[in-house]
């Protein structure tokens, strides 16, 4: 008992010795920290995106020009490795939702035991870096794959949906888990639609977010992907920004930062898009 | 031997009604169990109950969800297809390959070669990057996470660094690269600014060519990735647990001592595992940056199948390949085990 007495004892004295002063002044340290790591994370993350940018501006010549920004489209290649990019993203956008729609579907209405399964199979593209998941594209298909498939840059637009996938699947499985797809298709039955009319009318409609999360996500990987394509010899955009910097790189660090700028304008988007739709803002970090 | 075959029927079916067929957990399993199930159940039935169990149940509900849900299987059909084509595909190549010479014939020589020489010191360099930059990425990501939530909810503030760790964790690559060049490359902005006041960058012995400079440009994704994948963690810690701990006279060191980070434990080290695999993957960043100077094991990957090295070795990088994969498999099998962990406390 007199144990307990001296252990309680001291304790109400603490806060009660506390004058009001010290918790203000608590209050006032505790704001400290956060605005010093505010601070930091600014300087770090913004410092490289200035000197960028600044860097961009040099003139060869001396001086601060806008050279470099009105040089690029004229640069070889710039037009043919843009296009190639916007091909290849077209092309995996396609595929994804071809393929990853009507699974996520089928999956959340039908199949739901199957879940587990389509979900780690969709994560595994994470756990195979995508410079080893190159390696064994030219392994693979350079001894047993048909040979047009290795000479065209379209393997590399089927790789990239594979690349894809972790994050479309994400975005697509949110946005249905999100609505209640059962309900929306049994009424869709009831009403004798059929399977198509399940999936263009109903299901489709719903996801419109969701699908342009994944569509988006898959564009912003294919436009800035260079490991695959560099090691298959396709001179995409990113591929053709490093092959010039080698010579010019005022220019280079402007049309990456070109690049850069769309491609968040595409995220910054997307995120605003899904912080509306609540659930969906953790696509982007969420695996 | 007959009579035990015809006890045999008879005999494990009342133990089994107690024990087998998940009659604990799933009472209604055991009475319309298809006649078939019962003999398979009753002949390992001795041997390894568990086993058993788990075939049973299988058996019983792989047959069952074929039948009903045949069509709607033969829909997800491409996407198996696909996957099996363009990502299993390659990874069994790069899988065999690893255990292969150039001529065909099986070796460990690939693996061994990985743990020799260049490629070893590659190896260690690349988990060093990764640890430390993971660590960094923790650390740093954790307290502008924390910090972040401590504002309070809806300002501008909060908006902005949630988005922009979005954006920025998504930020790597050929850009990244550059925009370290043009900040601490050689004619860079900070590099300048820094030798205005009297700092040589160089006289330090950091050199963004190298192993630091690749350590500071992957803290560049690192930490919002920390932000993004800890903040719902953060969010999970109840005020109430901090107001109880306030109430017993604990300091806001006690209270992450004893109640904040044993809780949010499991959350940090699956995000450090997160942190590790996203680094120890990663390979434009360092090759823009470095032009393949660099000693990592991507690099040496990227090297090797680009051809420019000595005939015979083509199989070595698949050997390497292979081995990151598995690293990574074993970070994210972490990863999944210890967010399940997490998920106890955090709901």
């Amino acid at each position: 008992m007199a144990a307990v007495m001296t252990e309680t004892l001291p304790a109400p004295a603490v806060p009660a010795g506390r004058p009001g002063g010290s918790r203000a002044w608590e209050v006032i340290r505790a704001g400290a920290w956060r605005w010093v790591v505010f601070l930091l994370a600014a300087i770090f993350f913004l410092l490289p995106l200035v000197a960028s940018f600044e860097f961009s501006l040099r003139d060869p010549h001396g001086g601060y020009s806008l050279a470099s920004y009105r040089q690029f489209t004229k640069m070889p290649g710039f037009g043919s490795a843009l296009w190639l990019s916007v091909k290849l993203a077209l092309m995996a956008v396609g595929i994804t939702l071809a393929l990853l729609v009507p699974t996520v579907t089928l999956v959340h209405l039908r199949l739901p035991w199957l879940r587990r399964v389509v979900e780690t199979l969709t994560v595994l593209p994470l756990v195979i870096p995508p410079i080893v998941l190159v390696v064994g594209v030219l392994g693979a298909f350079s001894s047993y794959g048909p040979a047009w498939l290795l000479s065209s840059p379209v393997n590399l637009g089927f790789e990239y949906v594979v690349l894809a996938l972790p994050f479309a699947y994400r975005s697509l499985d949110a946005g249905i888990g999100a609505i209640d797809l059962r309900t929306l298709v049994e009424a869709s039955r009831s009403l004798g639609g059929n399977w198509a009319t399940e999936l263009f009318r109903v299901v489709l409609p719903n996801l419109r977010t969701a699908v342009l999360g994944a569509a988006v996500m898959t564009v912003a990987l294919v436009l800035g992907e260079f490991a695959m394509a560099s090691v298959l010899l396709w001179v995409t955009f990113p591929v053709w920004v490093v092959s010039v910097a080698q010579t010019q790189a005022g220019v280079s660090v402007a049309v990456s930062m070109i690049s850069l700028l769309l491609t968040w304008v595409l995220l910054m988007l997307l995120i605003t898009l899904g912080g509306r739709r609540g659930r969906q803002a953790n696509i982007l970090g969420g695996f | 031997m007959s009579s035990l075959d015809a006890q045999a029927p008879s005999g494990p079916d009342s133990p089994q009604a107690s024990t087998g067929a998940g009659a604990g957990d799933r009472p209604g399993t055991a009475a319309p169990a298809p006649d078939g199930a019962a003999p398979a159940g009753a002949a390992v039935e001795l041997g390894a109950r568990p086993l058993a169990r788990v075939a049973q149940r299988v058996g019983r509900a792989l047959p069952g969800a074929m039948r009903r849900d045949g069509l709607a299987l033969l829909g997800t059909l491409p996407f198996f297809a696909y996957t099996l084509i363009f990502l299993g595909f390659p990874t069994l190549a790069v899988t065999i390959d690893s255990f292969k010479t150039d001529d065909g014939t099986w070796t460990l020589g690939n693996i061994r070669t990985t743990f020799e020489g260049l490629y070893r010191t590659a190896f260690l360099n690349s988990i060093e990057v990764s640890l430390l930059t993971a660590a960094i990425g923790v650390v740093f990501g954790g307290l502008l996470a924390q910090a972040v939530l401590t504002t309070r909810r809806n300002t501008w503030l909060r908006r902005i660094v949630t988005t922009a760790s979005g954006v920025f964790a998504n930020f790597g690559g050929v850009p990244l690269a550059f925009a370290f060049i043009a900040t601490l490359g050689t004619t860079g902005l900070a590099t300048r600014w820094l030798g205005d006041i009297g700092l040589k960058l160089s006289s330090t012995g950091f050199s963004l060519y190298t192993f630091s400079g690749v350590v500071v440009v992957y803290t560049y994704f690192q930490v919002p990735l920390m932000v993004l994948t800890i903040t719902p963690a953060l969010e999970g810690l109840r005020p109430q647990w901090r107001e109880a701990a306030q109430g017993l006279g604990a300091s806001a060191w006690s209270f992450w001592r004893h109640v904040g980070l044993p809780v949010l434990f499991p959350s940090i080290a699956g995000s450090f595992l997160l942190l590790f695999g996203s680094s120890f993957a990663a390979y434009a960043t360092a090759q823009a940056l470095t032009a393949g100077t660099v000693s990592l094991v991507p690099i040496k990957i990227g090297n090797l199948v680009s051809g420019n090295v000595i005939a015979g070795s083509q199989n070595v990088g698949k050997a390497l390949g292979f081995e990151m994969i598995l690293v990574i498999a074993i970070v994210m099998v972490g990863y999944v085990l210890l967010t399940r962990r997490a998920s106890r406390w955090l709901r």
